[in-house]
């Protein structure tokens, strides 16, 4: 194979696509949107992802590990003096958070003299002065993002909800989004937590071994690794791996289009390779050229998916960062960095794509024989063939979907069954509308109809890929939507019940917390004050909530339980019971009347089960107790939070007389509708992301399904001119084409409905469980189906719009032509 | 003389400025610059025990210091330091908890003809990580510790313990003192230069030493001599004042000699000294007296070149040695790297001693 072979026989397939636009720019579109919408969400999920590192380093390098107090919560700081006196090397922390104006902010107190050089924040060491880090007025460390959202210039000294004082704020590059770092000791004193730490790092080049440890401390602190402490990354995980697998869908659908447009290139292009291959060309050089094709459409193409992917990836930002911030506390910077890793991701994908949907043409390319005749659409022919092999993938990705259904009920598992019943169905697809057109065909008499059907047949190879594709959006957005539409159902249905009462406040200490208590209860206006105190603990790692409750009818009444005891009230305001929420229940494998160990600032509380609760969108476990018991066993409760029954035309009057009254003694106060408003746009942006996706899909479908027929078109017109050569006029076979392509889609959009119901229940009963640990009601959305069926035929009429209108203004000595040449 | 932590810890608390100035002249200035708010030394304040072996938080800089001359079990010759230092960054420095404002900083290093093995420590006060107690007299940092092995009230000085570990060594030694604290200078005042920068400074130099020592694996039992310094001033140095030479030395006659020679940027040296008899009574040392000239230097880290051996003469004792270092690369790689190491003295006298070396 010469160079000079290489160049013509490249020169000579490129000049297919010169002829073929439509072709050409299906294989552009189809590629450039899968790589977009994949490295897409692989950017969005690698900016949340660094920046839960970036968190969970500050403290350490890659590899350091933690001692934290075995039971979870604060520790006193004499346990780091008596470890330091022993020789080991480590360096304190506390963590908390406060909130400055409406922004909530993680504070994190760290000792720059004993941080490990290998600690992102040691590099402050060399330069700033540390010492104005913790003499005079001290140093607020924030990320200049954080800055800018606060609104405030560095040397700014906010207050905190408490009143409290921050040093100066000042800007470093290092300190993590939505943070702010501060001396350890300016930390316990913000936090109102003197003497008091969170962790302790430990420097990486001088481990402590547990022996030693239990030695120095006894139990009082557990050892742990890196990974192991990334909450953040652990609490978020379920939710980026619902992204990376609609990012997938997303992909799996541009990736349909594009086998569909190389598939059809192939076939169009059989001729000039048989041409080529006579004159001598070797079956090497052909697929050499091919190649070189393929990389140079994966560079263009995936080029242009990548940047479009950081565009997406970029608009989308805002949202994801709110959900992320309102569920889980994460805070990620809303400027999209630009990675290295994502982008090649991309384009792997964009290549690896490209070359599986070639991968069937290159093949068929090497068995070339090359004496056969030309003979267009040859692999058409073997119909029958095809139908069969689509029916046996469609067999096993539907039996794999049952075996992952059987298997477990983990989240990849029911992914799994998801993934086997889309592509399954999906490949069936052709052949229950083969099916269809069969049994048309046979039930027509006339000999138009007849033609209708079985040419149909002839053309839904072509077709197929696209309508797959349009299947797997419809059914995702069945699935998704409804799966949506029922957490919102659910959702605010829950949130009525679970805020009863009508006003929530948060004083700024517990004295002044006191103080307005004294107040309310003397006012006629209140019918009710209910102390919410809170308090933290660890239950198998995990962090829990734990939150006082007090015997009154705004909990007895209207607190919603999914199961409980009988006398599930009684019992939790006059024993040791506990309720405990959905999630802890199904993370730790707990029933009712089962008897749990809660590790408090003192001695293990154990408590029996008394109720099960639903806690939507909660990241955390749960746990209520009587307020009572809280106020006993936990040291640390925040004793700070309350909520009010007033009657509800009272409650602007009360708020504003509380406001006025107490002023900055009250940190925080929302009347029920704020609250309200607060929860539900955290909901609405955190499927903000999947909605867009997925219209991304259906959009992409869409474009699938126009690019097909387009590209079909042509060749169509070799089918169609002898139906008009005997008399059938060209605005009617142009609208036969039309029904026939909304036929197609009604035919997909009807498999779409069962198959997206099933992906609903399996993402409420399977995904939503496994990610989240809630189980919503399944509901069905009829209006929503109806939607999603207009929408089909809509997409469909669209994309046939501009092939058939060709058809009908084709000029007479076009389709004459058919009849002149080798067509 | 010590001053050189205090720039060890300027060093660190300025972060990367510090490179830079610790190679131009007049780095001095920024511990000699001056203080407000921080007590001065005067002179004619008579020292006080036990209180002075305790910290002074009224001054900015202070340290506890030893250097032990040492011989193995297995024949080898050795040498220890250990030192304590405290840094104060805001007058009243001693307060309650993390809002204290003290530093403290501990180098540590055991060296022998093959090796000379050194570590750091860096710790905030007021919280129990470091800090010294004056009687029963306990100074601290993390795990090293330097205290007393007698709790009984006016122990002093007299029976202590030293420890400090580090990659590669690690040492505990008991001291006896064999004689009483000598007072540097004009009874504890001693000036470090023509401007008026001075310190409080005594000296325990009769210390008797027991212990063991391990170094690169090696575990050995180890006796000798060591010297301890105690010195605290809030402004050591001249704000031309580039580096020092010090040399602490036991004579075979049971004398100790203190010598050191300040070096400016420009402008004459600084020079001083002391000679302290066997009964402690110490006799101060004019800088016309003495004779301090470096005669071959060693390369060190980083293109560094300190002389490693000197000729040293008291003219009024006739004393005229020169020095040889046990390990020629005792060279102190910490955040403000310098040269400190166990020398020996051939010539008029016999002897052996401590060589520290800084602005190299």
């Amino acid at each position: 194979m010469t160079r000079q072979t290489l160049l013509w026989t490249l020169l000579a397939l490129l000049s297919h696509w010169r002829r073929h636009k439509a072709n050409l720019a299906t294989v552009i579109l189809g590629l450039g949107i899968a790589t977009a919408l994949w490295s897409g969400v692989q950017a969005l999920n690698a900016q949340a992802r660094r920046s839960y590192d970036d968190a969970a380093a500050i403290f350490s390098g890659e590899n350091a590990s933690m001692l934290v107090a075995s039971r979870g919560g604060l520790f006193p700081q004499e346990l780091f003096v008596k470890l330091r006196r022993a020789g080991a090397n480590v360096s304190p922390a506390l963590e908390g958070s406060i909130r400055i104006d409406d922004h909530q902010l993680r504070l994190v107190g760290v000792e720059p003299l004993t941080l490990p050089r290998s600690a992102p924040m040691a590099h402050m060491r060399e330069r700033e002065n540390i010492a104005d880090f913790f003499s005079g007025p001290g140093r607020a460390f924030v990320a200049p993002e954080t800055l800018r959202r606060l609104g405030l210039a560095p040397g700014a000294r906010p207050l905190t909800e408490r009143g409290r004082q921050l040093p100066p704020l000042a800007a470093l590059e290092e300190a993590p989004p939505g943070a702010i770092v501060v001396d350890i000791g300016v930390a316990q004193r913000l936090l109102g937590r003197e003497g008091k730490l969170s962790r302790l790092v430990v420097a990486d080049d001088a481990p402590i071994d547990p022996a030693r440890l239990a030695q120095i401390t006894g139990d009082a602190l557990r050892l742990v690794g890196p990974q192991e402490d990334n909450e953040l990354a652990r609490l978020t995980g379920s939710f980026h791996l619902n992204l990376t697998a609609f990012g997938f869908l997303a992909f799996l659908v541009g990736f349909f289009i594009v086998h569909a447009a190389f598939g059809l290139a192939f076939e169009q292009r059989l001729p000039l390779l048989r041409t080529l291959r006579a004159l001598g060309v070797s079956a090497r050089a052909l697929i050499v050229a091919m190649l070189i094709e393929l990389v140079f459409f994966t560079l263009i193409a995936g080029g242009a998916g990548v940047f479009g992917g950081y565009l997406m990836a970029r608009a989308l930002l805002p949202n994801m960062a709110a959900s992320l911030e309102g569920l889980y506390g994460a805070h990620i910077p809303e400027s999209l960095a630009l990675d290295a890793s994502w982008l090649l991701s991309g384009l792997v994908m964009a290549s690896a794509g490209a070359l599986l949907a070639a991968g069937s043409g290159l093949s068929k390319t090497l068995r070339l024989p090359v004496l056969s005749v030309a003979r267009p659409i040859a692999w058409r022919e073997a119909h029958h063939r095809y139908l069969r092999r689509q029916g046996i993938f469609a067999s096993l990705a539907l039996l794999g979907a049952g075996a992952a259904f059987f298997l477990g009920e983990s989240l990849a598992a029911s992914f799994a069954v998801i993934a086997g019943a889309l592509i399954g169905a999906a490949l069936l697809l052709p052949l229950a509308l083969a099916g269809a057109l069969t049994l048309g065909e046979r039930l027509s008499r006339r000999p138009l109809a007849r033609w209708f059907f079985a040419d149909g047949r002839q053309e839904l190879p072509g077709l197929s890929l696209a309508l797959m594709a349009l299947l797997m959006a419809l059914a995702a957005n069945i699935g998704v939507g409804g799966m949506v539409e029922g957490f919102r159902l659910t959702f605010t249905g829950w949130l009525d019940e679970r805020l009863a009462a009508e006003i929530y406040y948060e004083a700024t200490s517990p004295a002044d917390a006191r103080e307005i208590e004294d107040w309310a209860r003397a006012q006629t206006d209140i019918a009710a004050v209910l102390p919410v105190w809170r308090a933290r603990t660890r239950l198998d790692g995990w962090p829990v909530e734990v939150i006082g409750m007090t015997p009154h009818e705004t909990y007895t009444a209207h607190f919603p339980l999914i199961e409980a005891t009988p006398d599930v009230w009684r019992a939790l305001f006059e024993e040791d019971a506990v309720l405990i929420s959905e999630q802890l229940a199904r993370r730790l494998g707990l029933a009712l009347g089962a008897a749990l160990d809660i590790p408090t600032s003192g001695e293990n509380f154990r408590a029996h089960i008394v109720g099960i609760f639903p806690d939507y969108g909660n990241p955390r476990g749960q746990l209520r107790i009587a307020h009572q018991r809280l106020a006993a066993k936990f040291a640390d409760a925040s004793g700070v939070h309350y909520s009010l029954r007033v009657a509800p035309e009272a409650t602007a009057r009360v708020m504003e007389e509380m406001q006025r009254r107490f002023g900055a003694k009250i940190a925080r106060i929302l009347d029920q509708a704020e609250i309200k408003k607060l929860s539900t746009d955290i909901f609405e942006r955190t499927f903000a992301v999947t909605a867009a996706l997925n219209t991304l899909t259906l959009i992409v479908s869409g474009i699938a399904l126009f690019a097909s027929l387009l590209t079909l078109a042509d060749m169509r017109r070799a089918r169609v001119a002898p139906v008009w050569a005997l008399g059938a006029t060209r605005s009617r076979l142009a609208t036969l084409e039309l029904a026939r392509v909304m036929m197609f889609a009604a035919g997909a959009a009807l498999l779409a409905l069962p198959l997206g119901l099933f992906m609903s229940w399996r993402l409420v009963a399977g995904v939503n469980v496994a990610a989240f640990g809630w189980r919503l009601p399944f509901h069905m959305f009829p209006a929503q189906w109806g939607e999603v069926f207009i929408i089909a035929l809509g997409a469909a009429f669209l994309a046939a719009l501009l092939p058939t209108a060709r058809l009908a203004r084709a000029a007479p000595s076009e389709l004459l032509k058919v009849f002149s040449n080798e067509r | 003389m010590n001053a050189r932590a205090a720039l060890a810890l300027l060093a660190l608390l300025c972060g990367g400025t510090l490179a830079q100035s610790a190679s131009e002249p007049g780095f001095g200035g920024l511990v000699g610059a001056e203080a407000p708010g921080f007590a001065l030394p005067k002179p004619g304040t008579p020292l006080v025990f036990p209180k002075d072996h305790g910290a002074h938080p009224d001054f900015r800089i202070e340290w506890w210091y030893l250097t032990a001359n040492l011989k193995g079990a297995d024949g080898e010759e050795y040498g220890v330091q250990w030192t304590l230092f405290r840094y104060a960054l805001e007058p009243n420095a001693a307060r309650i908890g993390w809002d204290d404002r003290n530093i403290w900083m501990g180098h540590a290093a055991a060296t022998s003809m093959a090796s000379h093995r050194f570590a750091q420590k860096i710790a905030r006060g007021g919280v129990g990580q470091a800090g010294v107690e004056a009687a029963p007299f306990r100074a601290f940092i993390d795990d090293w510790a330097f205290e007393t092995r007698d709790e009984a009230p006016g122990a002093g000085l007299k029976r202590l313990h030293i420890r400090a570990r580090g990659a590669n060594f690690s040492y505990a030694l008991d001291l006896d003192a064999d004689g009483p604290l000598a007072l540097q200078g004009e009874n504890g005042f001693s000036r470090k230069s023509d401007e008026g920068q001075a310190s409080y400074y005594y000296s325990q130099p009769f210390f008797r030493v027991e212990g063991a020592l391990s170094l690169d694996g090696r575990e050995t039992k180890v006796s000798g001599r060591a010297w301890m310094d105690r010195e605290w001033s809030s402004q050591p140095l001249g704000p031309d004042q580039k580096g020092w030479d010090w040399f602490s030395l036991h004579l075979a006659s049971g004398e100790k000699l203190m010598l050191y020679r300040m070096r400016a940027a420009k402008g004459p040296l600084f020079l001083f000294g002391n000679w302290i008899a066997p009964d402690g009574s110490s006799a101060p040392l004019g800088r016309n007296d003495i004779s301090i000239e470096p005669l071959e230097t060693t390369p060190a880290a980083a293109g560094r070149e300190p002389p490693t051996r000197w000729r040293l003469k008291v003219e009024s004792r006739g004393f005229d040695v020169k020095t040889r270092p046990l390990n020629p690369r005792s060279w102190m790689g910490t955040d403000t790297p310098y040269w400190e190491g166990p020398i020996r003295i051939d010539g008029s006298h016999e002897g052996e001693g401590y060589l520290e070396m800084t602005g190299y």
